[in-house]
């Protein structure tokens, strides 16, 4: 629905030009964009820096002790309640955007390349489940997967098992269906994005000079989507990281994640400083995964070509 | 030859994939009404036969009806205030040029990067940090952050391409800023406009996590049924309620989609030469 857009907000190019008209612009630009600014700069920005530096803090029963500890942040990485949490979530958020780019790639590649003139109502068909509300299909997902549920009871009555299956629901593999089923939009917008800008006779010279298909996919039209593909990566992994309603409804006990013991801290455990010390390992750590994650994939495809 | 077969034998597996994709992607969304229809309290297959009972069930439930007034005052507060900014963006961005236009426009942006659960921590951080009561004004001001985005992406693309010498002519011609941003630019942009409005709305409608932290005792329609879900005997309820919203959600996308469209296809007429 709104492909361009991720794509293109990011790219666009500022030249600047010297001139009293040119300086006219910019205060123009600049008084346009303020009040979307201040409001992000308000209530996003401000706020994240409340967070960094409550975690430096420490809840005094009702009060907060302003001095300066690391305290929160080495229970943070060293409790080992913590520790498995993270590595979890970590491993899931993995799971769920590898598993979500790469299914969701041909996706992209059939609607970038077979699409003829109904791109636009694929993209739509493939957006509507996403926009849908997030919560239902978390629980439709449960009903799907549950004991007596539709892919038990339809496995059963195909003859493909006996028993129902109990390995379902209530695991991390349930978590990561949900979830790659949840981000499937978000992965294949931006690869469409950047599969439309390759120039297709790239792809015909290829051809033209003896790749075979594959061959032509592997060295001009992958390296080329690769800005997509990452973005895909960014886009998916990093939210999934502290995804919540998943885990607490299809995630059963190994399946719990790094937000509900974020949320633990706003609520029943009443500890801010430990809550925002968890948020801010969070952030750190999947961004130093995701930016792994995004120089792996450059190097692959450098070594391809 | 070979070359022909090899392509024969690949074409149909695309199709074959794409249909199975489909499925995945749709399956969760169709079970819903399926079961929200069944005459069992329980949801499994066979279904058990048609009923519309469980529908009845909402009208008489106050505290359905309740969250669902509040969804609508924050669902409409959200799509007008974060649709709002959306243009201010969106203007500032594919018709100026100016230093900082990556900064800012990344800093607009960043909510789509970032986890929800961690947007909304901070929020209910300097909520209760400044003394501010929980409520739908608290949902509001949260929800519009994390639509912001979506109502940009939405205007941006219908936006650009909109040309600006119709703008110039215009100031040329004697008017206003005001008054050829009114005349000239609104009436191109307005299919852009209403359909940020919708999807915005779409997302508040549907947004959980922020208005489960920032909503106080104040529900919105998913806060209400994510405290329904515990009990089993709820479910055919929420699957009832559910298949209204979803029904909601896909009609005023599709609306969306529509004047989307009719953007994009205006600013291609207002650029053709004549």
């Amino acid at each position: 629905m709104t492909a361009a857009a991720f794509g293109d907000i990011a790219e666009t190019p500022a030249p600047f030009r010297r001139g009293s008209w040119m300086r006219s612009e910019e205060a123009r630009g600049l008084a346009m964009i303020s009040p979307t600014f201040l409001y992000a700069l308000a209530l996003l920005f401000l706020p994240v820096l409340i967070v960094l530096a409550y975690s430096f803090w420490t809840q005094d029963y009702l009060d907060i002790d302003r001095t300066f500890t690391l305290e929160n942040y080495r229970q943070a990485l060293t409790e080992p309640i913590y520790r498995d949490l993270f590595v979890r979530s970590l491993w899931i958020a993995l799971a769920v955007s590898i598993a979500t780019v790469v299914f969701s790639y041909p996706i992209a590649w059939f609607i970038s390349f077979h699409g003829g003139v109904h791109r636009n109502l694929w993209l739509f068909l493939v957006t509507v489940p996403c926009w849908t509300s997030y919560l239902l299909r978390v629980m439709s997902w449960k009903v799907i997967l549950g004991y007596g549920g539709v892919m038990n009871t339809g496995l059963m009555s195909l003859g493909v098992i006996e028993e129902p299956l109990t390995s379902l629901l209530y695991n991390s593999n349930a978590v990561v269906i949900t979830l790659v089923h949840s981000w499937a939009a978000f992965a294949i917008l931006p690869i469409y994005v950047s599969l439309q800008k390759i120039d297709r006779t790239l792809i015909e010279a290829a051809r033209d000079l003896g790749d075979s298909r594959a061959r032509a996919f592997l060295r001009v039209t992958l390296p080329l989507s690769l800005p997509g593909v990452i973005s895909a990566f960014l886009i998916v992994m990093i939210p999934t990281v502290g995804d919540f309603v998943t885990p607490r409804l299809v995630g059963g006990k190994d399946g719990v994640m790094i937000a509900t013991a974020i949320q633990a801290q706003f609520g029943k455990a009443a500890n801010w400083p430990l809550g925002a010390a968890l948020s801010v390992t969070t952030m750190v750590l999947v961004s130093l995964a995701a930016a792994c994650v995004v120089f792996a994939l450059r190097f692959a495809v450098r070594r391809i070509r | 030859m070979s070359l022909l077969t090899r392509r024969l034998a690949f074409l149909p597996w695309l199709p074959a994939y794409v249909a199975v994709y489909f499925l995945f992607l749709y399956l969760p969304i169709l079970l819903i009404p399926i079961f929200s229809f069944n005459n069992a309290a329980t949801t499994t297959f066979p279904l058990a036969g048609f009923t519309t009972k469980w529908y009845g069930t909402l009208a008489g439930n106050g505290a359905m009806l309740e969250a669902a007034r509040n969804s609508l005052v924050v669902g409409v507060c959200v799509a007008l205030l974060s649709t709002t900014l959306g243009i201010c963006a969106a203007r500032a961005i594919t018709r100026y040029r100016f230093r900082g236009q990556r900064a800012a426009a990344g800093l607009i942006m960043a909510p789509l990067f970032l986890p929800e659960i961690i947007v909304a921590v901070s929020l209910l951080m300097i909520v209760l940090a400044l003394g501010l009561q929980l409520s739908l004004l608290t949902v509001i001001l949260g929800q519009t952050v994390f639509c912001v985005p979506y109502a940009m992406s939405v205007l941006v693309s219908g936006f650009e391409g909109f040309d600006r010498s119709l703008e110039e002519a215009s100031y040329d011609l004697g008017e206003t800023a005001l008054g050829t941003f009114r005349r000239v630019t609104l009436p191109v942009v307005a299919p852009a406009i209403v359909s940020s409005l919708l999807v915005t709305f779409t997302i508040s409608l549907d947004e959980f996590i922020l208005a489960f932290f920032l909503s106080g005792t104040e529900p919105t329609l998913p806060v209400y049924i994510w405290g329904q879900l515990r009990f089993a005997a709820k479910l055919p309820g929420v699957l009832a309620l559910g298949t209204i919203m979803i029904a909601a959600s896909i009609l005023m996308l599709t609306l969306a989609e529509i004047l989307r469209r009719r953007a994009e296809s205006r600013t291609r007429i207002a650029l053709t030469p004549t």
